[in-house]
């Protein structure tokens, strides 16, 4: 600054570096906008999250309790046994058509018990338990058959408009035109609580249960979908973390460089930038028509992610392959390492920290990727049940958790909006807590040099 | 290495293994409309049969018949849900690939309703409203001119200056066509603007005239009057939530479900409901239907099982599960009973 005020230095005074000119001003003026601008592009980005948050959160929680009727059953052998052998197969003959009036019948009398007042015909009363009623209580006795003849407490889940009712969703004003619910049943709803027959309590059926149709949003639970995504997260693991490894470890320290490998590099790259409906397609057409996969099982749905996770599996491979100082392999070279030896007993573990990152943000973009999934039959209504051997898993039908909240989404009743908030509550805890762990392990182990 | 042998000896045992195993499970893909049907079937029959739950997609009619169309074989699906008919098109399309005998299966009819918010005005519609409020072209003196229309008020003087807004279904929605045919083109002829068209109309044979006509009358305004929807009525109502002056095109089921946010406009008179349809006084309704396979009957497990159960008594019937969630009952739902019975394919007599 001095060296350039010199030679006009005659006449006019002497700039000085305590003493602002305008245009250094004019520089710190831009600087600290600059500085501005970035804290409220900050701040915006926060509140977005905030807000985001916020709406997840109040919206989803709600699907973590339910609404349940609990009552005395009497398990009529009358009704369900009549031969009275306890024979399963005749048992299971009695469908759910054949339970409901046996619950129609104990919630009149309870009502009674409970000494209620109340207008209603008990087909009415009957209306806010929940259509699975019939199908919960054929599930206990198919499961406990010794019980039939025994009066037994059970619990009940409510119709989601009662369930509704009691998380605020539903007003008398907003049934006012609703044929599935009326005022007088919500009075009765009122009585029921203060009797303490009728609760909302924590649903684990929500965590662990599986789908259940269009009636019955109150039964729906993503449990299945959950080790939907989990087996497909374990064919992804099985196939994309080893594939992918190799063809980095090839690539970064043994492939020439010429060419052809310049060709595959920038592929890779690319390829990482495919949209996923295009693997998707892919899917169906080679594993599903050429290969004869079965539809809408998690191993092609694996495999699809599987291309899908890959580039970003090798891309993070050699970046952390590359990471590794030169002076290591040569060191390990220079005391007579083979270059395989030199490869998987030095630089490999170095590696390792930045390999394993990567690989879980690529299983963490892989669950949370729905796209792919509706072209190979796994966004629909797939209520499987919960698989029993790890050859079920991959192979029987099933859905994935993004792809249950969307189908959530898209339901008529508003109680299944509900539970699609839920869901994405549950996919983001898995989300975090894989990036959390990606974030500790890159902490824990990375070494820098 | 041995991670890398491991993991391919894997997928190779996992391919082994599928193609040994046969699928024990019905497949069904198509019609949104009939999708939340079919579920509640699914699931019933999932729960008091020992056959597995059913897999049903969705992703429209024109959709779930192409892939049912695609051949036989367990890697195909078994039934195709549609909101229509089959085509002719569609039938050949299937003979094509090795599908011929198909079962054709009516379960009941759906009633199209028109919604608006529930706090702004109420409408008593005809299908002449719709024409004008929606047509490229109406007709004003005996001209066709370009639809100078702009608010409800235009339309029908009886009605509020309520900017005009419509949320439709999109081409690919077998609603679309419904809306088109009973709404639409029943408003052109009622307003004559058909006789006109079906006069200036090109074409070698009256049939060809008759089809120019009835294309020109169902082409509807393109400056952001008329909104095609191509998902489902959760978008349409999200729209009509976002602007409350808008108008949708619900399914009757989708509607009863939502009454805390939307008021349902009368047709011709008639407010739909599932009575009115049933008896056919509301003329916006159609027929719904699933497709069987003969083939697959008696290869995948539970097929005809579920096909007979979906039009038992229990369930389709006017007391059963898809008439309180908003089917219409068939009224002749007993010849379809005997039709799954006897697996009466399609072109037998029926």
């Amino acid at each position: 600054m001095t060296d350039v005020s010199q030679p006009n230095s005659a006449g006019t005074p002497q700039s000085s570096l305590h003493r602002l000119d305008a245009r250094t001003k004019r520089r710190n003026a831009a600087e600290s906008r600059f500085k501005f601008y970035g804290i409220v592009a900050i701040l915006i980005g926060l509140l977005m999250l905030v807000t985001l948050l916020y709406t997840i959160l109040s919206k989803g929680t709600g699907a973590f309790s339910q609404t349940f009727v609990t009552m005395q059953v009497e398990l009529l052998e009358s009704k369900l046994d009549k031969s009275g052998t306890r024979d399963l197969e005749k048992i299971k003959k009695v469908t759910t058509f054949g339970y409901a009036p046996l619950i129609k019948g104990a919630f009149e009398k309870s009502v009674l018990e409970h000494g209620i007042d109340t207008d209603l015909k008990t087909k009415d009363m009957a209306k806010i338990l929940s259509k699975s009623a019939a199908s919960q209580l054929r599930g206990y006795v198919i499961a406990n058959p010794d019980k039939i003849g025994e009066t037994i407490e059970f619990r009940f889940l409510a119709n989601s408009r009662v369930d509704g009712y009691l998380k605020g969703r539903v007003s008398r004003e907003s049934i006012a035109n609703d044929k599935n619910i009326t005022a007088a049943q919500l009075d009765f709803v009122d009585q029921l609580i203060a009797a303490g027959v009728l609760e909302k309590t924590f649903n684990i059926d929500f965590i662990i249960g599986a789908d259940a149709s269009d009636q019955r949003p109150e039964a729906a639970g993503i449990g299945v979908a959950m080790v939907g995504s989990l087996f497909m997260m374990l064919v992804v693991l099985a196939l994309a973390l080893p594939i992918g490894v190799a063809a980095s470890i090839y690539l970064e320290e043994f492939a020439p460089k010429n060419w052809i490998t310049d060709i595959i590099e920038v592929n890779i790259s690319n390829l990482a930038a495919v949209p996923s409906i295009v693997f998707g397609i892919l899917g169906l057409a080679v594993f599903i028509n050429y290969m004869h996969l079965p539809q809408s099982a998690p191993l092609v749905g694996g495999l699809v992610l599987t291309l899908m996770t890959l580039p970003t599996i090798i891309i993070s491979t050699r970046a952390a392959l590359k990471a590794v100082p030169p002076s290591i392999r040569d060191a390990a070279l220079g005391v007579g390492a083979s270059k395989m030896q030199a490869v998987f007993h030095h630089v490999l573990p170095l590696a390792a920290p930045g390999i394993l990152t990567g690989t879980i943000i690529g299983l963490a973009q892989a669950l949370g990727e729905t796209a792919p999934l509706l072209l190979i039959g796994m966004i629909g209504f797939i209520a499987s049940n919960m698989p029993e051997t790890i050859g079920e898993g991959l192979l029987s039908p099933n859905s994935a958790m993004p792809a249950q909240i969307y189908e959530w989404a898209k339901r008529a009743d508003p109680a299944f909006y509900e539970r699609a908030w839920g869901g994405i509550i549950i996919l983001l805890i898995f989300l975090i807590s894989m990036n959390t762990l990606a974030v500790i392990l890159r902490r824990r182990f990375e070494r820098r040099w | 290495m041995s991670v890398k042998l491991s993991a391919s000896a894997l997928a190779i045992a996992a391919v082994a293994a599928t193609s040994a195993a046969a699928r024990d499970q019905v497949q069904v893909a198509g019609s949104s409309t009939v999708l939340p049907y079919a579920s509640i079937v699914a699931e019933a029959f999932g729960e008091n049969f020992d056959f597995p739950t059913p897999v049903v997609e969705s992703g429209g009619s024109s959709a779930g018949l192409k892939r049912f169309c695609e051949g036989v074989g367990e890697n195909t699906i078994d039934v195709a849900n549609a909101s229509r008919k089959i085509k002719d098109k569609e039938i050949k399309a299937c003979a094509e690939a090795g599908v011929t005998d198909i079962i054709e299966v009516r379960i009941g009819y759906d009633g199209i309703v028109f919604a608006s918010d529930i706090n702004g005005n109420g409408f008593e519609y005809t299908p002449s409203d719709w024409f004008l409020a929606l047509s490229n072209e109406i007709l004003v003196d005996g001209q066709m001119v370009a639809n100078p229309n702009k608010t409800w008020a235009d339309v029908n003087a009886n009605f509020p200056a309520q900017a005009l807004q419509a949320f439709i279904p999109g081409t690919k929605h077998g609603t679309r066509e419904v809306f088109e045919d009973k709404v639409i083109l029943a408003g052109c002829e009622a307003t004559g603007a058909f006789d006109v068209l079906l006069a200036s109309a090109e074409g070698d044979t009256d049939k060809a005239k008759h089809k120019a006509a009835e294309k020109a009358c169902i082409s509807l305004r393109t400056d952001g009057v008329s909104v095609d929807i191509d998902g489902d009525y959760t978008e349409t109502l999200a729209r009509i939530e976002s602007n409350k002056d808008g108008i949708g095109v619900f399914g009757l089921a989708f509607y009863e479900n939502n009454t805390d946010k939307l008021q349902v406009a009368t047709m011709s008179g008639i407010v739909p409901s599932t009575e009115s349809i049933a008896t056919g006084e509301y003329p916006v309704s159609r027929p719904l239907y699933f497709y069987v396979k003969k083939a697959h009957i008696g290869v995948i497990p539970g097929l005809k099982e579920y096909a007979e159960f979906f039009v038992a008594d229990e369930i389709a019937g006017p007391d059963g599960p898809l008439a309180e969630y908003g089917l219409v009952a068939d009224p002749e739902l007993a010849d379809t009973q005997n039709a799954v019975a006897d697996e009466a394919v399609l072109g037998s007599n029926m």
